[in-house]
């Protein structure tokens, strides 16, 4: 298995929309790689023919009627907004596309 | 938009270049409820009064699947031709964006709901082409945002955006097409005749009323190009939310144009995703992101496996309604009319109506000639549909049957659509209160024919002899006497009767 | 009766006294706040104690004796919810600075069972952040210590809940188990704590870790009042997908009826060996020795993937705690960090989460990240769910021989706060017995069999059943739990000190 570098480490971070600071990227590479390490001991059994398991139940088919059922009010969905403005969540300027 | 882009000519690029498409369509489902929580999906409600703790990705809230969603997409998958999963999941592609609570799509993945169909749709020329279907997923839309501060509503130089999560969690059907090869210079059109196919099949369904105009139904175009008589092949652009059908095609011939002329001057393609500027019909970059997406996607452990039997599938199968090429299929050869009149039908939006005037007790032929002449004049004066205007096709039909029973003319009958769009009430009523019958008193029609002869001596003479379409002006006088009232028909009959001459 | 007496009698004996009308549910709520008062400085089991919301629910308990209504079995008996369970109108926080002040708009749909049940909750208990850990140190609002000894940790992630237990603070708490987080706690407290069947108990409402590991569980001082909790949580809900839609097990009658006469109980090779502390084995072979006398039959079973458990779990579930907590971006609820007019809502949001998020719970975002990501997914979450099948597997096999399992539940007792801290992997090693029933989805009870020698601290013994057959770890450890007392002469708690 390959080894963690920083670089990786950074565009993880950019994934997982963590702003690390580089003593952090420094300290994660080395631990992540310890861990990686240890834990792709799995892989053993990559090649053998085995059905994954995603879910310790074996239900199918949980679904609910097509009906509708309260919703919260606007105070109570807002209620715990950072910052909130003509009954909408008030967000930073989204860099987003355009 | 500032930036230019070099354009080659359409004919030209297709001299050079064989174009490749993918489309990709959303439909928001109509279901009462929103795909994983039973928020109501009506439209028009404040903000954020549809949202609960799911929809709002709440900490600790959890998803549960709408069945009629489930049943929705199992109906579209078969309407096109598909195999519907024996088993599938859902997974969750994983990605930021402040309209999505959650910060990851339940969507599905590698195992959607249906897969490998085709629908045949028709150019306007009524040529048929086959568009292959890859897949049909069930999803969830985002919530909707509104950013201020910047120029009209746009993301860019907005000082802030303002988040509204009723539409979060909404029902989404993609369709995602195979790669369409072989309509050459008919790409665009095909690209259109697909969405407007499509369109069709989801409101015969009666699954969404599909309305692009209001989001309900949005296209991605992928395109690319390959050198004429090439397998690979090349390097796409994805043009986003493409909202009309017309822009449809017009993205799709803008995008042909823009790749041709890159590759021809020796540059190469960016793989990225564009947007479509209605305005000015051509399409600009969108954000390039530094790096590419990694979406992260694995079975959604809050959900388990959907796995419709195969009963509850033929159940479904079995009570599809006919499917719109089919059905304008046999229509036109039940009417005995030509693919470009069902085309302008079509275009017109005039199908239902003229079916349902039909289903009324209406002839095909004065259903048809209705909605396609005085009533389409109509809605294309005020700018309407033909289903927004005040007159239903119940009252249409009952027009044709005073017409079809002699008490109206065509010229009265088109007195009482007027007076029905204008709020007069039913047929029936603004005939009575306009006075708007035809006169069949024989003795009055007879004195009146007379009269007529008696004041135009030289064109009795002209008829006697022989000149039948002379009678024109008599029968002209005699409407003017009689103030429209009479059938022209019958008015025709008695002048040559009295003037002892038989038509031609 | 005094305060003293009323905080060391059980749920069950509490709940009989109010019925009877010897206590008042008031009463009793007013000595175990006061018990809080007096000991939760030094303990720290607490991150929020609701004494408004508690009395008023004792009131209304007492105020339905007094009309003559019938009570539940757990009426007016406190309990401390584990602060990952969303409590309508009372903070909520995961032990994170990132929900730090939430107050959730709405109850998790065990909050609303408990309430239904008359239960009266003292509040909220201190947790590793999102329940990621083994000793309760990575909570963002300081440790909580082990009542046996407070330089020593309660166990994790549910620390705060079995300390509230051993420190008599509360009869009942409520654990969540994604790894172990019941078991380990219950372990080196001398408490007893069930990870019921995987979706026995509702997670709506239960703020998500690992989706499909998380299970919620009863944490008890005795393996009845355990089921008597058991009966009130368990139960299908309709708004959780992975809810069991099952009649719930006997437990309380199995706890009732504890008897091992004629059962199986397997015995894995597996879960002994390097790692394991002298004192703890010495304990769990007098466990099987008395689970002998009592009339069991001991199998040795060879379940060889379970070494490739934690292995496993530290794939699977960073990978879901990955994106379950994706949705902590500071745009609608909680922490916001940098909204200063010169952040985008991107960089709002990647400067929350790293201000918001503790060093464990990054750490697990970012090994998440990177199973799921492009070119690791097969070798690593998918392998891992490939040894999820084999664990699985391994189990179904071994339930063909035996009736139960049992092991020590952690390979050692309590260890220092600070001792593990800096050592991820030492930490993760503590959930080496308990992980891999979370990955098959069955069920399993720790309950204390003695102290280590070496440290006189407690001891955990675990018992695993098969799924759906929650009852047998009830039947199981009511039978030890009874033979075990009448060996010391007294429940095992009483030996711990005084605080
Ligand atoms: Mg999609
Ligand atoms: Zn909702």
């Amino acid at each position: 298995m390959p080894g963690i570098t920083r670089e990786e480490v950074a565009h993880l971070a950019r994934l997982a929309r963590l702003e690390l600071k580089p003593e952090e990227l420094d300290h994660f590479a080395g631990q992540l790689d310890d861990i990686i390490g240890a834990v792709a001991r799995v892989s053993e059994v990559a090649d053998q023919d085995v059905p994954p398991t995603s879910h310790p139940l074996p239900l199918t088919n949980v679904m609910r009627a097509d009906e509708v059922r309260p919703s919260l009010t606007p105070e109570q969905a807002l209620s715990g907004a950072p910052a909130q403005e003509q009954q909408r969540f008030k967000v930073p300027q989204i860099l987003g596309e355009e | 938009m500032t930036t230019t882009t070099d354009l080659v000519s359409y004919e030209d690029a297709l001299a050079s270049y064989d174009p490749v498409m993918g489309l990709e369509v959303h439909v928001e489902l109509g279901t009462r409820t929103k795909m994983f929580c039973g928020c109501s999906t009506e439209l028009g409600a404040e903000p954020n009064s549809q949202t609960c703790p799911t929809c709002l990705g709440l900490p600790g809230a959890l998803p549960v699947v709408n069945a009629t969603g489930v049943e929705s997409a199992i109906k579209i998958g078969l309407a096109l031709n598909c195999e519907i999963a024996e088993w599938c999941r859902f997974a969750r592609k994983n990605y930021f964006y402040p309209d999505m609570p959650k910060n990851f799509q339940t969507s599905q993945y590698d195992e959607p709901i249906a897969f490998n169909g085709y629908l045949d749709v028709q150019l306007e020329d009524g040529e048929s082409f086959r568009v292959e279907i890859e897949r049909a997923h069930m999803e969830e839309d985002t919530g909707k945002s509104t950013h201020v501060g910047g120029a009209t509503g746009r993301i860019h130089g907005a000082s802030h955006s303002l988040l509204d999560y009723n539409r979060a969690g909404i029902p989404l059907i993609e369709i995602v097409t195979k790669p369409i090869v072989g309509a050459g210079e008919r790409a665009p059109e095909v690209a259109k005749a697909y969405v407007r196919e499509l369109r069709e099949v989801i409101r015969a369904l009666g699954v969404s009323e599909a309305r692009m105009e209001m989001g309900q139904m949005r296209c991605d175009v992928n395109l690319s190009l390959r050198p004429n008589g090439t397998e690979t092949f090349g390097t796409r652009s994805e043009t986003k939310n493409v909202n009309s059908l017309r822009s449809v095609e017009r993205a799709a011939r803008f995008e042909i144009m823009r790749h041709a002329a890159v590759l021809s001057g020796g540059g190469t393609i960016v793989q990225e995703t564009r947007h479509f500027h209605e305005d000015t019909g051509s399409t600009t970059s969108g954000r390039v992101k530094e790096e590419a997406e990694d979406y992260r996607y694995f079975p959604e452990p809050d959900l388990v496996p959907v796995a419709p039997s195969r009963e509850w599938v033929e159940e479904i199968r079995a009570a599809l309604p006919e499917m719109p090429l089919a059905r304008r299929t046999r229509l036109l050869a039940e009417w005995g009319i030509t693919a470009t009149d069902m085309q302008a039908i079509l275009n017109a939006g005039a199908l239902d109506p003229i079916v349902a005037t039909i289903d009324a007790g209406a002839d095909a032929a004065s259903a048809r000639k209705w909605w396609m002449g005085e009533l389409a004049r109509s809605a294309n004066e005020s700018g309407t549909s033909l289903d927004e205007l005040a007159i239903t096709p119940q009252q249409v039909a009952r027009v044709t049957e005073l017409v079809a029973k002699g008490d109206l003319n065509d010229k009265l009958a088109r007195q009482v659509i007027e007076g029905v769009l204008a709020g007069e009430g039913t047929p029936d009523e603004v005939v009575d209160k306009r006075g708007l019958k035809v006169v069949s008193d024989e003795g009055a029609l007879t004195a009146a024919v007379e009269e007529a002869i008696a004041g135009n001596p030289g064109v009795a003479d002209k008829i006697r002899g022989g000149k039948v379409a002379a009678a024109g002006a008599l029968v002209g006088a005699v409407m003017k006497a009689t103030r429209g009232q009479a059938d022209a028909a019958r008015v025709k009959e008695l002048i040559l009767e009295k003037l002892g001459v038989s038509e031609g | 009766m005094t305060d003293s007496t009323i905080i060391k009698l059980t749920a069950a004996q509490i709940a009989e006294k109010i019925a009877s009308g010897e206590l008042t549910a008031v009463e009793v709520t007013e000595a175990h706040l006061a018990r809080i008062e007096a000991v939760d400085e030094k303990v720290h089991a607490f991150l929020h104690v609701d004494r408004e919301g508690a009395l008023a629910q004792a009131r209304a308990v007492d105020e339905k004796r007094a009309r003559g209504e019938k009570l539940g079995p757990l009426a007016g008996v406190p309990l401390a919810l584990k602060d990952i369970f969303t409590t309508e109108g009372v903070p909520t926080t995961v032990g994170s600075k990132i929900l730090e002040g939430w107050i959730p708009p709405y109850d998790a749909t065990l909050t609303k069972r408990l309430k239904a049940a008359d239960v009266v909750i003292l509040g909220k208990t201190n947790m590793d952040e999102f329940a990621m850990g083994s000793s309760t140190e990575n909570s963002a609002y300081g440790p909580t210590g082990n009542p046996w000894d407070l330089t020593k940790i309660p166990g994790g992630s549910g620390g705060g809940s079995s300390a509230a237990l051993a420190s008599f603070q509360s009869p009942l708490a409520i654990g969540t188990d994604t790894g172990g987080s019941i078991r380990q706690p219950a372990a080196v407290t001398g408490t007893v704590g069930v990870k019921p069947t995987y979706g026995a108990v509702s997670r709506f409402g239960m703020v998500a870790f690992s989706s499909s590991l998380d299970q919620g569980g009863p944490c008890a001082r005795t393996v009845l009042d355990a089921a008597l909790l058991h009966e009130v949580i368990a139960g299908h809900d309709p708004l959780d997908s992975t809810s069991i839609d099952a009649p719930v097990p006997a437990v309380v009658e199995a706890a009732r009826n504890g008897s091992v006469q004629g059962m199986r109980v397997g015995v894995v090779k597996q879960f002994r060996g390097e790692g394991y502390q002298a004192g703890v084995i010495q304990r769990f072979d007098e466990s099987v020795e008395l689970l002998k006398e009592l009339g069991a039959e001991i199998v040795e079973l060879d379940c060889p993937s379970f070494d490739l458990a934690l292995s496993a779990y530290y794939l699977i579930a960073p990978s879901e705690c990955s994106s379950n907590l994706a949705r902590f971006d500071g745009l609608r609820y909680g922490l916001r960090t940098g909204d200063d007019g010169g952040h985008s809502a991107e960089e709002v949001t990647s400067l929350t989460r790293e201000a918001g998020f503790g060093p464990e719970v990054k750490r697990r975002i970012m090994l998440g990240t990177y199973a799921l990501s492009s070119g690791y997914y097969d070798a690593y979450y998918g392998s891992a769910q490939k040894v999820r099948t084999l664990i699985t597997r391994d189990f179904e096999k071994a339930f063909e021989q035996v009736d139960v399992i049992v092991s020590p539940t952690t390979p050692t007792t309590a260890f220092a706060i600070g001792e593990r801290a800096d050592d991820p992997m030492a930490m993760y090693l503590a959930d080496l017995c308990t992980i891999p029933t979370n990955l098959a989805g069955n069920a399993a009870m720790s309950l204390p069999c003695g102290l280590a020698p070496e440290d006189n601290l407690p001891v955990g013994l675990q018992i695993i059943a098969p799924a759906l057959q929650d009852d047998r770890l009830y039947k199981v450890g009511a039978a030890v739990e009874a033979a075990f007392v009448e060996k010391w002469g007294h429940p095992l708690l009483e030996e711990a000190p005084s605080l």
